[in-house]
């Protein structure tokens, strides 16, 4: 008890990915107007950063990710032009998303960037976290499925990217695998080497059900930042629901900054009903949780399910065996297929 | 029968593992490893394997090109020096080709364009990207059958494979993949995306090639037509492997690759770096045959 209650008083900076990491979950299917209503409502609502974009981010229109309904610049200007106060970010992912295209998002309004690499593989972000502070862009440095490095492996790689220019650097847990303890130690780690005014963040997906402690866990450990969902539409069993999070901050005394009760009706009276199925911790999501598995797998496991016959939660497993990490979607189909093949069931593939 | 020599310029892994595929070629030999620092592993490796050394970069290795015989030269070194180690071997009447991403030369497909190259005596041909070379092959084999109107690879390579040039440049990497995909694999758009995943043990390359067909795909004749391509590729790459594929979903073709590496010296996993050692061997070859043929004649580029 005595540890939340020394949480009085901290300032939490809240970033909403629904327009981000839902996209995923809509399958890329949300349009520019709908984007634009449910941001206004964040907005008004003093989410003080709002992420849109592809749910793969910059360059993430491919066959590969899918394809939205516009172009990610088409949504970022129509989007940020009615921004009040909140900041419109993006996320970018070296080896899918370049340069050019963080200069076309910065060109169009977005004024903050996830620099995303896999948890050991930061080295290969310095082109990009460097140009975002040329272009004088709020920048973090993302470091996905943390569960797969180990503390002192995210405090070296956390450094890499403090050394390449990034304000903030996020335990990120794609797979929405980690535990409370889990989360405090990679973070700790981070806070014990990175310069006192470089600022921790963290990224959860409620797979488990632990969103919101993990967020808590985080901010005990030192981070001041925390990315949710409204409503926790996201990838896989959604993000940390950002509303549920809000009042949790309100009730220990934390600082947000946002209205809850505008937060909570932009959930329940936008977000659910834009839902294309439940977004929670079902089978399959509880899956990716289990084994480990990129959150975004879900629904293209699910469509190679349909296709080869085999269920989509041993499709999930065997991915998590296999090690396959974010980016690697073409491997869901093929692997789905191999499996297909061992078991019998070629003729449906 | 007579050999037509080799230089190697760069003294690193590719350099190394460039050594012993040049080695067993029937019409190629080794003669001359280029590095920049006398301590190197790779120097001392390659006088080991009987090559002759110099520290001194292509500097160290002019003087001794005509006495040599030295006619063509390999450049696996990086894109900020090709450009002048191109022009000082060419105006000695060397062929380079060039590993790095400078590509001042035409890229160059093995089984997609070479002899091409060949036939108008290229003095510079640029092997593109590792990713490049596993993927072109097969966006070429759906191309010539019928128009591509998007075609999109995913290159998923072992984090120990990618070394910290490709890294800390891997939007270079991304944009001249992308503009071979179209250049070369015949598609009127590209788009090329690289993963690097750090499983233990290392997994082994993988391809993933996605090709929009502008109008409905003949099923038969691409199948038959990628099936032959992978014949052609496996030629000098032997690890080059269908896995999955090739599927077809309305326009969309899709096929799975695995890119297992010979294991000469570098390890069997990393494919990506053997596929380019591999058709960079075969460019080579296919010069040399031509040149040992009286077909073509190598000319010294005029100074400048």
């Amino acid at each position: 008890m005595s540890e939340t209650k020394s949480l009085q008083g901290r300032k939490v900076v809240l970033h909403d990915m629904c327009l981000r990491d839902g996209m995923h979950a809509k399958r890329e299917q949300i349009g520019v107007e709908q984007m634009v209503k449910v941001a206004t409502a964040l907005d008004d609502a003093g989410v003080p950063y709002i992420q849109v974009t592809h749910g793969a981010g910059l360059g993430g229109n491919s066959l590969q990710h899918g394809f939205a309904l516009a172009s990610n610049e088409e949504y970022i200007a129509a989007v940020a032009s009615r921004m009040k106060q909140a900041k419109v970010s993006v996320l970018l992912i070296p080896g899918l998303g370049t340069m050019k295209e963080l200069q076309a998002a910065f060109d169009a309004g977005a004024r903050s960037v996830h620099v995303a690499t896999h948890c050991t593989e930061a080295d290969t972000s310095p082109q990009h976290i460097a140009f975002a502070r040329k272009l004088g862009m709020d920048t973090t440095g993302f470091l996905m499925m943390a569960h797969l490095n180990d503390p002192a492996g995210i405090a070296a790689q956390g450094k890499l990217m403090e050394s390449y220019g990034a304000h903030t650097v996020y335990v990120t847990d794609s797979a929405g695998y980690m535990l409370p303890e889990d989360v405090r130690v990679r973070v700790a780690a981070l806070r014990a080497v990175l310069d006192p005014t470089t600022e921790i963040g963290f990224h959860g997906h409620h797979n488990l059900g632990m969103g919101i402690a993990n967020s808590i866990a985080a901010i005990e450990a030192g981070a001041t930042r925390i990315d949710g969902s409204v409503a926790g539409l996201g990838a896989g069993a959604g993000n940390t629901p950002l509303e549920v999070f809000a009042a949790v901050c309100e009730r220990m005394g934390m600082e947000t900054g946002v209205d809850l009760f505008k937060l909570m009706d932009a959930a329940e009276d936008i977000i659910v009903p834009m839902m294309d199925h439940l977004v929670r911790v079902d089978r399959e999501s509880l899956t990716l949780g289990f084994a480990g598995v990129y959150s975004t797998f879900l629904l293209h496991a699910r469509r190679a399910a349909e296709r080869t016959g085999v269920s989509a939660r041993d499709i999930l497993v065997e991915l998590g065996r296999k090690k396959m990490i974010g980016g690697q979607e073409d491997m869901i189909m093929d692997t789905a297929m191999t499996m297909a093949k061992a078991r019998g069931l070629e003729g449906v593939a | 029968m007579k050999k037509i020599r080799c230089a190697l310029i760069g003294s690193g892994n590719i350099g190394t593992d460039l050594i012993y595929k040049i080695k067993r070629s029937p019409v190629l030999e080794p003669v001359w490893m280029v590095g920049i620092d006398p301590a190197s592993e790779g120097l001392a490796r390659a006088r080991e394997m009987g090559l002759k050394t110099t520290a001194e970069g292509v500097d160290g290795l002019l003087p001794h090109v005509l006495e040599d015989g030295i006619q063509i030269a390999f450049d696996a070194t990086s894109a900020y020096v090709h450009a002048e180690n191109s022009r000082k071997l060419n105006e000695l009447g060397v062929m380079m080709i060039d590993l790095t991403p400078a590509a001042i030369g035409p890229l160059c497909v093995p089984p997609v364009n070479l002899r091409e190259h060949a036939d108008r005596v290229e003095m510079n041909v640029n092997m593109i990207s590792c990713a490049g070379q596993a993927t072109i092959p097969i966006v070429n084999a759906v191309s010539r059958v019928q128009g591509v109107g998007y075609a999109e690879i995913v290159a998923s390579l072992s984090s120990k494979s990618v070394g910290p040039g490709t890294r800390a440049n891997l939007d270079e990497f991304t944009y001249t993949t992308s503009s071979a995909i179209e250049r070369v694999g015949g598609a009127k758009k590209g788009k090329a995306l690289a993963i690097i995943n750090p499983a233990e043990p290392p997994l082994i390359m993988r391809n993933t090639i996605y090709c929009l067909t502008e109008d409905e795909p003949d099923h038969v004749r691409i199948t038959e037509s990628i099936l032959q391509m992978i014949g052609e590729v496996q030629q000098y790459v032997p690890g080059y492997r269908l896995v999955n594929g090739p599927i077809y979903d309305g326009n969309k073709v899709s096929v799975f690759m695995e890119v297992a590496g010979l294991g000469d010296y570098l390890p069997r996993y990393a494919g990506n770096l053997d596929i380019m050692t591999a058709a960079a061997t075969r460019t080579a070859e296919m010069f040399a045959e031509e040149i040992l043929a009286g077909k073509i004649k190598l000319k010294a580029t005029e100074a400048v």
